[in-house]
C-alpha cells in the first residue's frame, strides 16, 4: 500500500516538526524542575503570556513575532528572577516548597490565565507572518514553513541552552546545583544566586516558546493547560534535567501525537502526553536516558 | 467529642437546616447556597489528602466531573433514581482516585500532583469523544416530574441531598482526623521517611486517603446534572473547581476539618456576592489572588491566626 507508506512518512515528518516545537516548550521545565527542583507548574502560563506579547507587538508595529520574543527575552528573564525570589523567600527557605510552593505556582498560573481573559477575552488570536502561507513540497510530503521555522528556532535555542550549560562557568555551576547543593555551599558558592539566574533563564525560554506557539496555531488564554501534562511528560521521558534527553523526549511525544491524530483523529491528541507520562512514571520513572 | 456523637450532631444540624430552609420563599437562596455547600464538600475532600497527608491534588475537576458524568450515563441508561446516581458516582470517582494513587503515589509527591493535573485534561478528552454522554455538545437532563416528600420544586430535593452529603463529608473527615489512621497520615505529612521507618504503612495510607478524597469529590458532582439541567465538558471540567478546592482549605486552615469549612463558607459567599454584583471572571481572579496572598503571607490560614491568638492569650 503506497498510500499508507506516504501517510506514514508524512505523519513522521509532522511529528518531528511538532516535536521540535515541544522541545522549546519543555526545555524551561527541564531546567527548573529537572535541575533546580522547582516545580514550576505555571510555566505554560508564561508561554501563553509570551504569545500575547508577541501578538500585541506584531499587531501594533508589524514586527516578526519570533524576533520580538528574542529581543524581549530580558523582560521574561527579569520576571523569572522576581518570581524565584518570592518563591525562595516564602517557601524554599522555610522548607515548605512541596505543598504550599505548588499551590503558589498554581495560583500564579490561574491569575495569569484569568487576567489574560479579562484583558483580551476568550477569542482565538493568530499572527500572520510572511512565511505563514508557504509550504515546501518534497514529493508526497508537505513541509509547511509555519511549522518549519519554529522547529529551526526551537532546535537552535535548545542547542544554545545545552552549550551554555556545558561550556560556560555559570552553566557548570547550574549543573553543580542540580547534583549537590550542599557541596556547592561548602565551596563558597551561593546556590540561591545560581538558582535565581537559572530559573530566570527557564522563564526566558518560555517567552520565546510562546512566540513560536502563536506562529504555529491560534492562541487563547486557557490552552496553556494542555501544555502542563506535555511539558512534564517530555521532561520525565527525557530523564529529568538532561537537555538532549528533552529534545529526544519531545520528538518521541511529537511523533506519538502525530500518529494519534492521523490514525484516530485530532480530538484524541491531548490524551497522548498524559498516557505517555503515566506509562513512564509507572514503568521507567528515570526516563528513557536516565541514570 | 466522640465520632458517633459528632455524627449525630452533624446529621441533626443537617435535618434542622433542611427543615428550616422550607420556610424560605426565595428561590435564589437555594441556588446560591447549593454552590456554597458543593464547595464545602470539595474543600473538605481535598483537605483529606492535601491537609492531612500533604499531597497536592490539582485534579478536583476530574473527580468532580467523574461523578457528574457517571450520573449523566446512568440517566441516559435507565433514568436512574437520584440515590443510585450519588452512590455510583461516588464509587466511580473513588476508583479513579485509587488508580491514579496506585500508579503515582509510590514516587515523589510532586509526580502525583502533576499526574492529577494532567488527569483532568485526559478525562476531558475522553468525555469530548464519548457520544453517549453528549460529547462536546453536552447533554440535556430533565428533572424528574414527581417530587418526593411533597417539596415544591426539584431544586429543594437537590439542596437537601447536598446538605446531607455535606454533613457526611464532614463526619468522614473528622473521623479520619481523630483516628489512628489520621495520625499515620499526619506522620506522612511531617516526615515520610521517618514515618516509614517507624512502621507506618505509608503507601497503603496514601492510597486510602487518595481514594476517599476522590470519592467525596465525585459525590459532590453527582447532583450537578439535575442542578444545571445541561452538562457540557468545559464547564464540568472547569479549572475553577480545582482552584477553589485548594484555596478554601489554605485560607481556612488545613490542620482540622473546621478549616476547609470556614474557608469554603467565607470564599463561597464572597464569590456569590461578586458574581452577582460584578462578573464571574473577576470572581475567579479574586480567588486566585487570595490563594497566592494567603499561601505566601499566612501559610496556616485563618485557623492559624486563631491558634496564635489563643497561644498569646494563654501566655499573658
Amino acid at each position: 500500500m503506497e498510500f499508507s507508506a506516504a501517510l506514514l512518512v508524512s505523519a513522521i515528518v509532522a511529528g518531528l516538526l511538532l516535536g521540535g516545537f515541544y522541545a522549546a516548550v519543555s526545555v524551561g521545565i527541564s531546567i527548573s524542575f529537572g535541575m533546580l527542583d522547582v516545580v514550576n507548574i505555571a510555566h505554560p502560563a508564561f508561554i501563553i503570556l509570551g504569545s500575547y506579547i508577541a501578538y500585541i507587538v506584531n499587531d501594533r508595529f508589524g514586527f516578526d513575532p519570533i524576533l520580538v520574543s528574542v529581543v524581549l527575552s530580558p523582560v521574561f528573564f527579569a520576571l523569572g528572577m522576581a518570581l524565584y525570589r518570592i518563591y525562595y523567600l516564602a517557601f524554599e527557605r522555610r522548607g515548605q516548597e512541596s505543598l504550599r510552593g505548588l499551590a503558589f505556582f498554581f495560583g500564579v498560573l490561574f491569575i495569569t490565565e484569568v487576567s489574560l481573559v479579562l484583558v483580551f477575552g476568550v477569542d482565538y488570536r493568530l499572527v500572520q507572518t510572511g512565511y505563514s502561507e508557504i509550504t515546501w513540497r518534497f514529493g508526497e510530503i508537505d513541509v509547511p514553513m509555519r511549522l518549519a521555522v519554529p522547529f529551526a528556532v526551537s532546535v537552535a535555542m535548545v542547542a544554545g541552552v545545552q552549550s551554555f550549560l556545558t561550556r560556560t562557568f555559570f552553566g557548570r555551576a547550574v549543573l553543580a546545583v542540580a547534583q549537590d547543593q550542599l557541596a556547592l555551599r561548602l565551596m563558597g558558592v551561593n546556590p540561591f544566586r545560581v538558582k535565581e539566574l537559572a530559573f530566570a533563564l527557564s522563564i526566558a525560554t518560555a517567552g520565546v516558546a510562546g512566540a513560536l506557539l502563536i506562529v504555529i496555531q491560534p492562541v487563547q488564554p486557557s490552552i496553556g493547560r494542555e501544555y502542563i501534562g506535555l511539558v512534564f511528560a517530555v521532561c520525565v521521558l527525557g530523564g529529568m534535567g538532561s537537555i538532549w534527553g528533552t529534545l529526544i523526549g519531545a520528538f518521541v511525544l511529537g511523533i506519538a501525537e502525530s500518529f494519534t491524530s492521523t490514525f484516530f483523529g485530532p480530538s484524541w491528541a491531548p490524551a497522548v502526553s498524559f498516557g505517555l507520562l503515566l506509562a513512564t512514571l509507572a514503568f521507567r520513572p528515570t526516563g528513557l536516558f536516565g541514570r | 467529642m466522640s465520632n458517633k456523637l459528632f455524627a449525630a450532631v452533624a446529621f441533626a444540624i443537617a435535618v434542622a437546616i433542611a427543615a428550616g430552609s422550607q420556610l424560605i420563599g426565595n428561590e435564589y437562596f437555594f441556588t446560591a447556597t447549593y454552590t456554597v455547600l458543593q464547595f464545602i464538600i470539595l474543600a473538605t475532600a481535598w483537605n483529606i489528602l492535601g491537609g492531612y497527608t500533604g499531597y497536592v491534588n490539582f485534579g478536583t475537576a476530574a473527580f468532580f466531573a467523574t461523578g457528574a458524568y457517571t450520573a449523566v450515563a446512568l440517566y441516559n441508561a435507565f433514568h436512574a433514581p437520584l440515590i443510585i446516581m450519588i452512590v455510583a458516582g461516588t464509587v466511580a470517582a473513588g476508583l479513579v482516585g485509587l488508580a491514579v494513587g496506585y500508579l503515582t503515589l509510590r514516587l515523589r509527591g510532586v509526580f502525583f500532583a502533576i499526574a492529577t493535573l494532567a488527569l483532568a485534561v485526559v478525562l476531558y478528552t475522553f468525555v469530548v469523544n464519548w457520544d453517549y454522554v453528549g460529547g462536546a455538545r453536552g447533554a440535556y437532563i430533565l428533572q424528574p416530574r414527581e417530587i418526593p416528600l411533597g417539596l415544591p420544586r426539584y431544586i429543594h430535593v437537590l439542596y437537601i441531598a447536598m446538605v446531607f452529603m455535606c454533613a457526611f463529608a464532614l463526619v468522614v473527615a473528622r473521623a479520619i482526623e481523630t483516628s489512628t489512621l489520621g495520625r499515620g497520615l499526619a506522620a506522612i505529612r511531617d516526615d515520610e521517611l521517618a514515618a516509614e521507618c517507624s512502621g507506618v504503612p505509608t503507601l497503603r495510607l496514601k492510597i486510602f486517603s487518595a481514594t476517599v478524597s476522590g470519592a467525596l469529590m465525585g459525590m459532590a458532582g453527582t447532583t450537578l446534572p439535575y442542578y444545571l439541567s445541561y452538562v457540557e465538558p468545559s464547564s464540568a471540567f472547569s479549572l475553577s473547581y480545582a482552584v477553589n478546592s485548594i484555596a478554601m482549605p489554605l485560607i481556612g486552615g488545613m490542620m482540622s476539618w473546621l478549616g476547609p469549612l470556614i474557608g469554603a463558607v467565607l470564599l463561597g459567599t464572597i464569590q456569590q456576592i461578586v458574581q452577582v454584583t460584578v462578573s464571574s471572571a473577576w470572581n475567579l481572579l479574586i480567588v486566585g489572588v487570595l490563594l497566592v496572598l494567603f499561601v505566601t503571607l499566612a501559610p496556616n490560614g485563618i485557623m492559624g491566626w486563631f491558634d496564635a491568638w489563643l497561644r498569646a492569650r494563654r501566655r499573658s
